[in-house]
């Protein structure tokens, strides 16, 4: 099994290697002629206003929280599905309950509003 | 004959012999077909790339009721090797403040992840490039890699706009990891496998019969990872400035479209390997080059269903992208998950006709109540603005008076 | 040396500079990003020892999602993504505590019996996910850690919800 993944570590090596090899190529092609008006930011054509970096919504960190959850979830139902056809009713009933257990976090999100994009 | 009905499996055995022939240890006849295998697939889908935009261009055209390109080549065909020639002569401008080797990685990460999806596609029954036991849990991490590409090219670039552009594009590809990866986990409980081999293998009956909710999720899903209308404001040209790739000139912005169009194809491809059969045809063991051809035209299918929306269908707000994700999506997908596996457990078992149609009546159930709670939901909430919003008319007259008001000259 | 302890060192080699580089770094960012690589030096040696699915979730939950969450959490913060960050005074405290742990987990190791044995390829019924999900559903197996990690999913997610959310008539 170990030779597969070999091929999967070469294959991603590649798959970096081509694009950097093409962006190379096109730097000895292309013109370098920097000019401090073409490098400077860009905002809608006027000049940089205020400091670059910005203060984001907390928003963005709950959706990030959210995924976080779902994902653990998923990764703790992919054994039982790859066992599916071996297991009995039992352990169909054991993940319902562990998946209401989670809709329910859902649910308290919906209800709290940290699903909305304000 | 052989060569005919299976060219893949011939010629990686004739360079075999031919390697081992000329006296190379095994391992090192093994890593170096390997490297010859990988390089090949890679640069096969990057070279197929170009063939894809030329017909992206030219369906977009006839859909929008114009001809599209056709000025270069009979019917345009090579109308993007000419964007190509052009792409890489363009200047490089890095800007003022950017992360040098971030700004850099940052184009090279977001092919690699959309590459690396090729490396587990089954392509015919013998022609793949690994099999490893957990193909559908990688599908997702390759995702992850992608969504880190974004983030650094947002950060990297030093300017609000991308960074603002960065964060919505990670959020909304965030949003729909989480329906993929649920609706993932059914053909896997038919399967018995995370293997996609395995998953292709399996479809005696194709498994958008056996769960066609969790399909058209997936299907869904999978259009909204990869950023297309109708969930385009990721690049969208009149949103934000076309958002994180701003700064990014030359062929680093080149390498962002080219990875935008591929993933649409292998979006295609990997709906056609998990949800319809894959290489999986009449004939396709005997002859694996059939199972290529299926897959191909089953691929095909999928894809133009994807263009045709792409250019039908207009644009969904960031709110209603991520409403439409975490209150519809993700509970439908849950419960599919639930109902799929209590139903599949209740029927009798085998490949049965009557478990597939058990199977199939329970999904339209489902879909059916979701449809109806999505109604009631919007009820309640239309009901709440029509009393907002209610329109009284006020009377309005001319009266004389106003034009009396007026100071006169003379008293 | 065989190709595989070649590539064990190697991976070794690159996690261990990536951790290093993850503390000695000024920039926040940038330690993030070293920590992105460190955890995918873990999950390369969990493909080593032959658990695909542990290097894979590895990969899925740790790079995935955890990761981005530090770094949405380094955006969010105030002065998260300044260059101001001074760690000159107290690296030898940290290097000492390092070094005795590092000291107690090498004796654990050299101690425990099956600690010079060669790893073997595990054979296909060792291999098997399948097994993973039978025992994590069995109730004479890990069923009950299995639903209480559901609740502890659970209490993260309200808690953070709770936490992240704007309050009527707060500051935020």
């Amino acid at each position: 099994m170990l030779h597969e993944w070999l091929y999967l570590v070469i294959f991603l090596a590649i798959s970096m290697f081509i694009p950097a090899i093409a962006i190379g190529m096109a730097a000895l092609l292309s013109p370098k002629k920097p000019a401090p008006i073409k490098n400077s930011i860009y905002e809608c054509g006027i000049e940089t206003y205020g400091p670059t970096k910005i203060q984001f919504k907390a928003q963005y960190y709950l959706y990030a929280i959210l995924f976080l959850v779902f994902d653990v979830e998923t990764v703790f139902l992919f054994p039982f599905a790859v066992a599916y056809n071996k297991l009995l009713l039992f352990a169909v009933v054991e993940v319902i309950i562990f998946v209401i257990i989670l809709g329910a976090g859902l649910a308290y999100a919906w209800r709290r509003g940290a699903l909305e994009w304000s | 004959m052989s060569f005919i009905a299976d060219p893949v499996s011939f010629i990686t055995n004739w360079l075999n012999s031919l390697l081992s022939g000329w006296g190379i240890p095994d391992m090192w006849v093994q890593f170096i077909m390997f490297i010859i295998g990988a390089g090949l697939l890679a640069f096969g889908a990057m070279i197929f790339t170009i063939g894809l935009i030329w017909l992206e261009r030219k369906l977009g055209g006839r859909i929008q009721d114009r001809i599209g390109p056709n000025r270069i080549g009979p019917w345009g065909v090579f109308q993007p090797i000419a964007d190509m020639l052009k792409i890489f002569t363009k200047e490089y401008i890095t800007p003022i403040g950017a992360d040098i080797l971030l700004y850099n990685l940052a184009p090279i990460l977001a092919m690699a992840a959309v590459l690396g999806l090729w490396a587990v596609i089954p392509l015919s029954s013998t022609a793949y490039g690994t099999n490893i036991n957990v193909g559908a849990l990688y599908l997702i991490g390759i995702g992850a890699i992608g969504e880190l590409g974004i983030i650094l090219a947002g950060f990297s670039s030093n300017n609000k706009y991308a960074l603002l552009g960065g964060y919505r594009a990670v959020a909304q590809l965030l949003s729909y990891e989480v329906p993929m990866a649920i609706t993932l986990l059914i053909p896997v409980m038919f399967a018995g496998s995370m293997g996609l081999n395995d998953i292709a293998g399996a479809q005696k009956v194709a498994f958008i019969f056996q769960a066609p909710v969790a399909a058209l999720i997936f299907f869904i899903a999978g259009i909204a990872e990869n950023g297309r209308a109708p969930f385009d404001l990721m690049e969208a040209d009149s949103e934000i400035v076309a958002g994180y790739n701003i700064e990014y000139s030359g062929l680093k912005f080149g390498m962002y479209y080219v990875a935008d169009f591929l993933h649409a194809f292998t979006s295609a491809l990997l709906f056609a390997t998990i949800f319809l059969g894959g290489w999986r045809g009449p004939g396709a063991e005997q002859y694996p080059i059939l199972g290529f051809v299926y897959l191909f035209v089953k691929t095909a299918v999928v894809y133009l269903l994807t263009v045709t929306i792409r250019f039908t269908v207009p644009r969904l707000r960031i709110d209603q992208v991520m409403a439409f994700n975490w209150k519809y999506l993700t509970p439908l997908a849950l419960a599919t998950l639930l109902v799929t596996a209590l139903v599949d457990k209740i029927a009798p078992a085998g490949q049965g006709l009557l478990r597939i149609i058990l199977l199939l009546v329970a999904n339209v159930l489902l879909f059916l109540l979701a449809d109806r709670l999505v109604t009631l939901y919007r009820k309640n909430h239309q009901k709440l603005r029509k009393v907002v919003s209610e329109f009284r008319p006020v009377p309005v007259t001319i009266r004389p008076s106003v034009a009396a008001d007026e100071p006169e000259v003379q008293s | 040396m065989t190709v595989m302890q070649l590539i064990f060192l190697l991976n070794a080699a690159v996690t261990i500079i990536a951790g290093i580089m993850m503390s000695r770094v000024r920039r926040l960012l940038h330690a993030a990003l070293w920590l992105v690589l460190a955890l995918f030096g873990v999950a390369v040696t969990f493909g080593l020892l032959e658990a695909s699915f542990l290097a894979i979730v590895q990969v899925v939950v740790y790079i995935g999602a955890i990761a981005i969450l530090i770094l949405f959490a380094i955006m969010l913060t105030r002065g998260g993504t300044d260059d101001t960050y001074d760690n000159s005074k107290r690296w030898i405290i940290s290097l000492v505590v390092a070094l005795i742990a590092l000291g107690g987990i090498l004796l654990a190791l050299f101690t425990w019996p099956q600690g010079q044995a060669l790893t073997t390829p595990l054979t296909a019924a060792q291999q098997d996910i399948g097994a993973i999900g039978i025992a994590l559903l069995d109730p004479e197996g890990y069923l009950i850690p299995f639903e209480i990690s559901s609740i502890l999913l659970l209490a993260a997610l309200v808690g953070s919800i709770y936490v992240g959310i704007e309050h009527k008539g707060e500051e935020k």
